[in-house]
């Protein structure tokens, strides 16, 4: 049931609706980024500067301490060839990591099938919120999926625990039988994947103390959730959870502001968490949005664009830019977007390879060079 | 202790397929007109009563202009569970689910909701009648990117769907074919086209908010040269690609399997359907037949079915996985909640979303797959707390509706009447004999637990909502 010590994990937070990465990682001194952004900019004397050219937008202030202690790495410049605009598609894309076919399979669902191939932790991943990301989605591949730890699981309105605990009785059995047909069969026994995954998930919070006062957001309390089961050390390597929404049209400044505080905040609390139970090390955090915006603002906001940035965080992660910051010169724009530079498979495949220790040609859809942002 | 007959049971049957399922006043009245009757009826609805429009919007404004991705899936979803023609409810979910257009790409809640109108308007009515529509259907239009099929430059996606998932299926028509249909369907755009597609390109509602699309056929960009479609020559048009179409055995029989597999069994997901038979060929060859007999009328399609055998079987009783909007709306139309607009049905909408389906924006052009596709580990628990909360809640009218009349005639005292009433009004016609052993066994234990009538009877209620049996139709 439980992984050796010290195994790996990753976490991966996704930043719905389109992260301006343009006014998350800010090319302070270059003039084009001010000219195009006349109205939805950062000013050079508020950016939390990082190198000579870039910095983080102000309310990073927790990422930018990680950064400083050289556990940063913010990949510039990452994408897809022929970006698509629309959330949906292009947050597919970025699930699946096929970008020229429709599919339905997950990439960390396919890295979680390579861990544990014969489904035998229902807990290998867990994703927290509501319904299960396609990311995680693989076919006989089970994955818990969270809305609250503290009250997860099956008739959790039975206030009455004995008659509650008689209805989960009932429930496996109803879903333990051979089941009339192959549906039945596999209903049941998505039934009892479930029921045992909640059952093993429930116990996480009772096992865990820290000294971190996570913030009242709901990123955060997700994030504190994640360390609960990470303490409770019950085999689960893969995590997922989201936050949003990013898609900012309109009032972008104070709305984008907000939400990076949000999730600052949140990865500044879940890091020094860590930190304090020595799971850093063993800990890599994933930031992704599905695309970046377009360079040009449209006076209050910014439409959907291409081009990102993506950060991976940890204690055994090799701070520093990788990817090129895309040029914002006219002649290098695609349709008024930043051009990307690294594909996005790059990422997955360095993870899957140097952090999970798993075959990434299966995960990754393909051979990409990797990075160095993991030994 | 209420034991439905036989004629009841079928209707049950009858309407958790062409409806939403009932429960059993409503089953108890329908059966006073038997099968026959209750099959006309629903095809030939009168006097049809929902939630009207000017009701809805008092509740929520934001409905006239239908913003935003979800306010389509919360108007549909009221009418779902409000309508008393649940049949034509059911046939757009049809359609939407084959003819899937999505919000991604049309961003317009209003033009997308036009189309859903479009099909309760034509989707019982003829199929020619009805390809024709949606290929003047604004929506349509932009999500296949008709609008930039012009003389001279074709973009064959739409002519390529046409064939592929609305008609004939992949392996009956050639690559020329298609180029052929695309070239008919040249000058078939939307009025206004550049700024409507720039509209359509940024998810925004500046500076005039959302606006309807109507159709146009520009006669100066369609190119009226000879084609070849399917055998045929001539200067033909897009009207006359249908014609051809709907003629084909090919279309019959692919609609016939669509049918087939939204009202009587599950098939495997479309893109298996050449390479794997029928799981009842006999079943198809009777609709194919139907299809020309009857010069392509999808309702003497549907008469056909729900009179044949092959519908009426015990075996395909409780053999569907329910779609998320027929579980959601099923359970909405059973708890009573909305007999008005309430803020709470954005909610309930979103419910199924988190079940795996989001009216008005399916995965892709292909659809949802159904079947057990609907069912992982996160959209199972999805569906069964949702199902048990809703139809253990006192507070919603119809829960306590059921409750007083179970204690009312005393079906509550014994465990198998508890049981057998429970599964009766919540509109499950049949259940193994390990599903009913199970039930009151849990009825028995949780006497010992529970004395209060309302919740024994409220407790059977959500184990009920939790059986295999009430997750599939």
């Amino acid at each position: 049931m439980t992984s050796p010590a010290n195994a790996k994990t990753v976490v991966v937070i996704q930043l719905s609706g389109g992260n301006d990465a343009l006014n998350t990682v800010i090319p302070y001194n270059n003039e084009h980024y001010y000219d195009l952004r006349p109205q939805v900019n950062i000013s050079q004397d508020n950016v939390l500067k990082i190198n000579d050219e870039l910095g983080f937008n102000p309310s990073m202030a927790p990422i930018k301490r990680l950064w400083d202690e050289g556990n940063v790495a913010v990949i510039n410049g990452i994408g897809y060839p022929s970006p698509n605009r629309s959330h949906f598609r292009s947050m597919d894309v970025w699930h699946t990591a096929e970008p020229d076919t429709i599919s339905n399979e997950g990439w960390l669902g396919r890295a979680i099938r390579q861990i544990d191939p014969d489904g035998e932790n229902v807990i290998t991943g867990v994703n927290f919120g509501r319904g299960l990301p396609r990311a995680l989605y693989a076919k006989d591949v089970p994955v818990a999926s969270v809305g609250n730890l503290e009250n997860y699981g099956l008739m959790t309105d039975m206030k009455n625990e004995a008659a509650r605990n008689l209805a989960l009785e009932a429930f496996s059995q109803m879903y333990g039988g051979s089941g009339k047909d192959t549906i039945a069969q596999f209903i049941s026994q998505t039934g009892l994947d479930a029921l045992k995954g909640a059952d093993i998930l429930r116990a996480a919070p009772r096992q865990y103390s820290s000294t971190v006062e996570y913030a009242h957001t709901p990123i955060a309390q997700n994030l504190k959730s994640i360390s609960q089961v990470m303490s409770a050390d019950l085999g689960t390597r893969v995590f997922y959870t989201q936050h949003g929404s990013f898609d900012t049209h309109s009032g972008e400044l104070s709305a984008h502001s907000k939400l990076w505080q949000d999730v600052s905040e949140a990865v500044g609390d879940f890091t020094d968490d860590l930190k304090e139970h020595g799971q850093l090390d063993d800990t890599l955090i994933l930031m992704f949005s599905e695309f970046g915006r377009r360079i040009k603002d449209n006076g209050a906001g910014t439409d959907h664009g291409s081009g990102g940035s993506a950060f991976v965080i940890g204690g055994a992660v090799n701070g520093g830019t990788y990817g090129e910051f895309p040029s914002l010169r006219s002649e290098d724009q695609i349709e008024g977007d930043m051009r990307f530079n690294n594909d996005f498979r790059i990422t997955y495949s360095t993870i899957a390879d140097r952090w999970l220790g798993l075959d990434p040609v299966h995960i990754a859809n393909g051979t990409f060079e990797q990075f160095d942002f993991v030994d | 202790m209420v034991t439905a007959t036989k004629d009841m049971q079928l209707i049950s049957h009858l309407m958790r397929r062409a409806g939403f399922g009932v429960g059993l006043p409503e089953l108890e009245s329908l059966a006073q007109n038997g099968y026959n009757e209750t099959v006309n009826r629903l095809l030939k609805p009168t006097n049809v009563q929902e939630m009207t429009d000017d009701l809805i919007r008092r509740y929520h404004h934001e409905q006239s202009g239908m913003m935003g991705q979800n306010n389509p899936g919360a108007y549909w979803l009221y009418k779902m569970i409000t309508t008393t023609d649940p049949l034509t409810e059911k046939m757009a979910l049809f359609w939407h689910g084959i003819f899937a257009t999505g919000y991604p790409k049309i961003t317009q809640g209003k033009v997308l909701n036009d189309q859903i109108r479009m099909f309760r308007r034509y989707g019982t009515g003829n199929f020619r009648t009805l390809l024709l529509e949606l290929s003047k259907d604004p929506a349509m239009i932009v999500w296949l990117d008709n609008h930039d099929n012009h003389d001279g430059a074709i973009n064959e996606n739409f002519g390529r769907e046409l064939l592929e998932l609305f008609s004939m299926g992949v392996g009956n028509y050639s690559e020329q074919d298609i180029k052929e249909t695309a070239r008919a369907f040249t000058g078939w755009t939307i009025g206004n086209t550049e700024y409507m597609a720039l509209r359509a390109e940024r998810d925004s509602i500046w500076p005039y908010g959302r606006i309807a699309w109507h159709f146009e056929f520009k006669e100066d960009d369609h190119d009226s040269g000879e084609k070849e479609f399917l055998g045929n020559t001539g200067r033909l048009n897009g009207d006359e690609i249908i014609d051809i179409i709907c003629q084909q055995e090919s279309t019959a029989r692919f609609i016939s399997r669509h049918m087939y597999h939204f009202f009587v069994a599950d098939e495997p997901p479309v893109p298996q359907w050449p390479y794997t038979p029928p799981r009842d060929p006999k079943a198809i060859d009777t609709l194919t037949q139907a299809y020309f007999d009857n010069d392509y009328d999808i309702r003497a399609m549907l008469d056909i079915l729900f009179n044949s055998e092959f519908f009426k079987s015990e075996d395909s009783w409780h053999e569907r996985v329910k779609s998320p909007a027929e579980l959601v709306a099923g359970i909405l139309r059973l708890t009573g909640e909305f007999d008005r607009p309430r803020r709470e049905i954005l909610d309930r909408s979103t419910q199924a979303i988190y079940m795996g389906q989001h009216l008005i924006n399916p995965p892709s052009v292909e659809g949802w797959h159904q079947g057990t596709e609907w069912i992982d580990t996160g959209t199972l628990v999805e569906r069964l707390n949702f199902a048990s909360q809703q139809m253990s809640n006192v507070e919603n009218p119809g829960v306590a509706e059921i409750i007083g009349r179970v204690i009312g005639d005393g079906s509550h005292q014994a465990d198998d009447s508890l049981v057998q009433r429970c599964l009766d009004e919540m509109g499950v016609t049949s259940v193994s004999e390990g599903t009913r052993s199970i039930l009151e066994n849990f009825a028995a234990q949780n006497r010992d637990l529970e004395n209060d009538a309302t919740q024994i009877v409220a407790q059977m209620l959500q184990m009920v909502a939790a059986t295999h049996e009430f997750q599939r139709a």
